[in-house]
């Protein structure tokens, strides 16, 4: 696969929490190969390295992407002041994707905070056939509800505080419940917390979990090893692999968390 | 279009620019961006006899104008890089420079002598790595450990063989004046200036490591000034490198003293960034109507 650079125009761009940015870019070469899961890595102007954001949509026929990004620290910051007009220096599509299944009956989609993006996707691929779980802290973090379910998806919002959504409390009490009423995959993103124990749920209940991790990166190619992660393998040899080429998808079980 | 061919210990550069050992792997992922023929040179991840995990993320820490790294040294082992690597890198029709490291002298003797029967034009010898335990920098910051290791590695191989440099040093010129007298070929600088950042929320450093190695623009004035300084004090060739990011950065560093000129972190920054900096060595000479990258080698005229 060749990598795709340039210099993309943003269409459109939209506050839609605190410090939470929704742009759109036009990237008709990249949109054509994206798939969910993958990322892209965007150079902030002054930066020295690039920032991986997730994708959270695919636009084939428009040509566009959608970027969901938070503001973590200065590139965030510089890259959320970026205005329809501008342009975004990107270097995409990175990593390989969720697997996805055309055959399946029911998923489950697990987002955390800003691991929610990642989801879209997968909904609008999924459709009515999903069911996304996601978990903020509180009701001024929550984001892309309304896209889920325009998506199709089943939608169910948690707050840790009880302030939004119909849920009081983590992601794991509706996932424990869904699960048990049988699922051909679930899919999660967010904090690491949250990953392991969607993955206990669904190591316990048997059922497939693919889990898209996050770690500091450089090169985003798979050239500098930076970004490792502690894998293990189907016999317990222990591995690095990379977030950015090997991920940032892992199935659940082998990531050593 | 001028000249911008180089030689190094009699091996022919098409151009001076060179990604750095550990900023380009084995090549394979920047081949995806352009054809790596359109590159000097490459200097291929640091090798050792056996594979190597690397040390515990986060490997990684963006700083003022530069980055720390502490990946460790991991790499796959010197036999699955003449099995699985080096063939296809050969194809590349560039200078491949076999950056190898070890954590004893014999270590790194071993894994030269392995790469003397290949097709592999250099051999980078890193003493220097200042993110593992054994060997690496050890070895670079004592005149006596360094030309031990350098004799050791010398005695292995026939090929031109360069040695890459430390610059957590108090003097830079006693190491290579070291590494020359025994045997080096040529000698590369410098790799990383040892660092660390805290995060003050968590009170933890941000690399797993607690150290890393500091690189990109921050680094660059020490590189000019220890360049000047080693080729001053060497007969053998240097390679200069150091937080690279422009055309003319790559021209000062080589009228600094440097014969060629390795890019690292700017790979990060921009993939594409060591053919940025050759259109604009180009540039440079054509609009100071200098024929031929070499003949600015060494011509800082020092106050």
């Amino acid at each position: 696969m060749k990598y795709m650079q340039g210099n993309y125009p943003i269409l459109k761009k939209t506050a839609i929490a605190k410090d939470i940015f929704s742009f759109t870019l036009s990237c008709p070469d990249v949109a054509a190969q994206a798939q969910p899961g993958q990322f892209v890595h965007i150079l902030p102007a002054g930066a020295g390295l690039r920032r991986p954001i997730s994708i959270a949509g695919i636009d084939r026929e428009h040509g566009t992407l959608r970027l969901v990004f938070a503001i973590r620290g200065k590139g965030t910051e510089t890259l959320s002041r970026l205005n329809p007009g501008d342009a975004m220096d990107m270097i995409a599509p990175l990593g390989h994707g969720f697997t996805l299944l055309p055959e399946a009956a029911h998923v489950i989609l697990v987002g955390g905070g800003i691991g929610v993006p990642p989801m879209l996707p997968l909904a609008d691929y999924y459709g009515v056939k999903a069911a996304a779980i996601s978990g903020f802290r509180s009701f001024s973090q929550v984001i892309l509800q309304e896209d889920l379910e325009a998506a199709g998806a089943q939608t169910i919002c948690c707050t840790e505080d009880g302030s939004a959504g119909a849920v009081r409390g983590f992601v794991t009490a509706p996932l424990e419940q869904l699960v048990s009423e049988g699922a051909d995959m679930v899919y999660a993103c967010g904090p690491v917390a949250m990953l392991k124990a969607v993955a206990q749920v669904c190591l316990r209940q048997q059922v497939r979990c693919e889990v898209s991790l996050e770690e500091r990166m450089a090169c985003g190619v798979g050239a500098c090893l930076c970004c490792a992660t502690r894998t293990q393998d189907a016999d317990g040899g222990e591995h690095y692999l990379h977030v950015c080429k090997d991920g940032p998808v892992f199935r659940a079980e082998e990531v050593i968390w | 279009m001028a000249d911008l061919s180089t030689e190094v210990c009699g091996i022919p550069f098409k151009n001076p620019i060179i990604p750095a050992s550990g900023v380009f792997g084995y090549g394979r992922e920047y081949a995806e961006f352009y054809p790596l023929s359109a590159l000097g040179g490459i200097a291929t991840k640091g090798t050792t006899g056996s594979p190597r995990t690397g040390n515990l993320p986060p490997r990684v820490a963006e700083t003022p104008a530069g980055m720390l790294n502490s990946v460790g040294l991991q790499n796959p082992g010197i036999d699955a890089f003449l099995e699985r690597e080096l063939p296809r890198l050969m194809q590349e029709n560039t200078v491949i420079l076999a950056n190898i490291a070890g954590a004893t002298a014999e270590e790194c003797a071993e894994v030269a002598a392995k790469l003397d029967s290949t097709d592999a034009h250099m051999i980078e010898l890193n003493i220097s790595c200042p993110n593992v335990r054994q060997g690496g920098a050890a070895f670079g910051t004592s005149c006596a450990m360094a030309e031990q290791v350098t004799a050791a590695v010398r005695k292995a191989t026939a090929k031109p063989l360069v040695v890459k440099l430390s610059p957590n040093v108090t003097s830079i010129t006693e190491i290579a004046k070291a590494v020359e007298a025994a045997g080096a070929d040529a000698v590369s600088l410098i790799n990383t200036l040892l660092g660390m950042r805290i995060d003050v929320r968590t009170r933890r450093p941000i690399l797993h490591n607690n150290v890393g190695g500091l690189s990109g623009p921050a680094v660059f004035p020490v590189a000019v000034r220890m360049v000047w300084q080693v080729a001053n004090a060497v007969q053998i060739p240097v390679i200069g490198m150091g937080g690279v990011t422009s055309g003319e950065d790559a021209i000062e560093l080589m009228m600094a003293g440097a014969s060629a000129v390795q890019v690292g972190m700017a790979c990060f920054t921009d993939p594409c960034a060591p053919l940025r900096i050759l259109r604009e060595m180009d540039e440079f000479l054509n609009q100071n109507h200098i024929a031929a990258v070499r003949d600015i080698i060494g011509t800082v005229e020092p106050w």
